[in-house]
Order: structure tokens, then sequence, then C-alpha cells
């Protein structure tokens, strides 16, 4: 057997999870944290959707924008995480509570699927614009929260640098 | 407009499959060591056939109307996930890997609609 190496003692959360041996997916934690986002992203997602249902046969707009602004916000809050520091401890919870919970939970892949589907049946002309108008637009979305991350990241770092500029943007 | 209940039931099984999205992509991640994001492949292509059988078997009245909004659009749209696809996809591009990137979203895209059908024929059968 060979010890881990210690942990940085200022770190709690480093700690915390060399004391906990588990991988992140089979901590009751993190579940009820993705539980409860999962809860709320999906509610919504009912909500928007029961409001604003698709009729028969047309493009199902509801679910299309749900999927493309919420690749836009994953794409955001995962690279703004990521140039924050390591996946642990607040940025962690955060992950699974707002990317993993609530924007997982809110997006749909099978709605996607079986709308294409049923669609397909009869107009398959909107089928497909549907299911390749989505992707291609999710991707592109994504590509843009995840500049707008970088970005404001950038921002961040070089009004810390020049602290007497601080207030130019 | 749904009964206040259901739509909170609606919401929670939504909870819960988020919560099997972390366990399932945890354990596709341990078990297979591959470079393209596969556990969410097999997450969204899994979630899209049992919608679809669900689907289909609401269709032929095998299931209620209720069970299909809870099953349906609140586990399974939970569980499968469009935004970590999009992400995933963007990153393969990023990492200028073209043919995996676009076989991906595409792939993925061609898989679970194939999927669901076959569960709609199965759960309408």
């Amino acid at each position: 057997m060979t010890a881990p190496p210690p942990a940085d003692p200022g770190d709690a959360d480093l700690r915390v999870e060399e004391a906990t041996a588990r991988p992140v997916h089979l901590r009751w934690r993190s579940l009820g944290t993705v539980v409860v986002g999962g809860t709320l992203g999906t509610g919504a997602r009912e909500a928007l959707a029961l409001t604003f249902p698709a009729a028969p046969g047309t493009l199902p707009v509801t679910i299309a924008v749900i999927n493309v602004v919420g690749s836009f916000a994953l794409g955001l809050l995962l690279e703004s995480l990521l140039r924050r520091g390591p996946d642990r401890g607040r940025r962690r919870d955060l992950r699974l509570f707002v990317g993993t919970g609530v924007l997982g939970g809110f997006t749909t892949y099978s709605a996607l699927a079986v709308d294409t589907g049923l669609l397909l049946d009869g107009h398959a002309g909107v089928a497909l614009a549907y299911a390749l108008g989505s992707v291609v637009a999710g991707a592109l979305a994504a590509a843009g929260g995840i500049a707008l991350g970088a970005a404001l990241a950038r921002g961040r770092a070089s009004s810390r640098a020049r602290p007497d500029r601080r207030h130019d943007s | 407009m749904i009964a206040p209940w259901l739509f909170v039931a609606v919401a929670l099984a939504g909870g819960l499959g988020a919560a099997l999205r972390l366990v399932v992509d945890g354990v596709v991640r341990a078990a297979v060591s591959t470079r393209l994001p596969l556990a969410t492949a097999v997450i969204n292509v899994g979630g899209s056939f049992v919608l679809g059988l669900l689907t289909g078997l609401a269709a032929s009245s095998a299931l209620a109307p209720g069970w299909l909004l809870v099953l349906g659009g609140g586990l399974m749209g939970g569980y499968t996930t469009f935004s970590t696809a999009s992400v995933e996809t963007v990153r393969l591009l990023a990492e200028r890997r073209w043919g995996p990137g676009v076989v991906y979203g595409l792939g993925v895209l061609v898989l679970a609609v194939a999927a669901c059908v076959l569960g709609v024929l199965l759960g309408s059968a």
C-alpha cells in the first residue's frame, strides 16, 4: 500500500474529498444536488412546453429554443468554471447543480428524437429541418457560450493585472 | 393545462432522471476508456429508445397519458440532455478533430431518432 500524497492543509475541499473515496457520481451529496437542479430544470421545460405547445406537423419551436438556449448557457457555465480553477469544492457543486442538474433537465434529447421520428411520417422536410437545425444551432450556441466565458475570464484577468484601470469597462 | 400534482410529479421525475444520468455517465466513463464522449451518446440514444417505447405504449392505450408525461417528459426528459451533447461536439471541433466532431454530432442524432422509431414500433405493436 502506498499512502496518498499529503493534501494541502489549507484546502478543506481536498481533505473532504480524500476522506470520502467514493467517485462523485456515487455520492449522496452529488446525487441530491443533481436531483434538485434537475427538478427545477425539468419543471421550467415542462411549463414552457405546456404554455407554448407545438401544433401537430409543425416544427417544435419551444423545445428547439430550450435546447439552443440551454446549450449556450452550459457552454458559458463550463468555460467560466474551468477558467476559475480545478473542478472541486464550490465550483464542482455549481457544475453539478446548474450544469448537470438545471441545464441537463431543462434541455432534452429524447423529445428531439421522438418529435423528429413522428414528423418523419408525413412531414419529412420539417423533421429534417428540426433535427439538423437543432444540432447545428445547439453547437453554434455552445461555441458562443464558451467564447463568452473565455472573454469574460480574460477581462477579469486583465482588470486584475491593471488595478488602476479596473473601471475602464 | 395539467393538474398541479401531475406537474410536480413530472418535475420530480426529471430530477431523478438527471441523477440517473450522473450515475450512468460515471459508470460508462469508468468502464470504457475512449476519447469520444461515449457516455452522453449512450444516455441520449438509450433515453430516446425508452421515450419511443413509452410513446408507442401510450398510442396503443397501454399507458395512461399521465404516465407518459411523468415517465416520458419527466424521467426521460431529465435523463437525456441536449446541452452536454452540444458542448461535447464543440469541444471535439475545437480540438480540430473535425471528423469525430461531425460524426459524433450527427451520428448520435441519427442513432437516437432510429432508436426512438424502433421504440415506438415495439411499443405500439
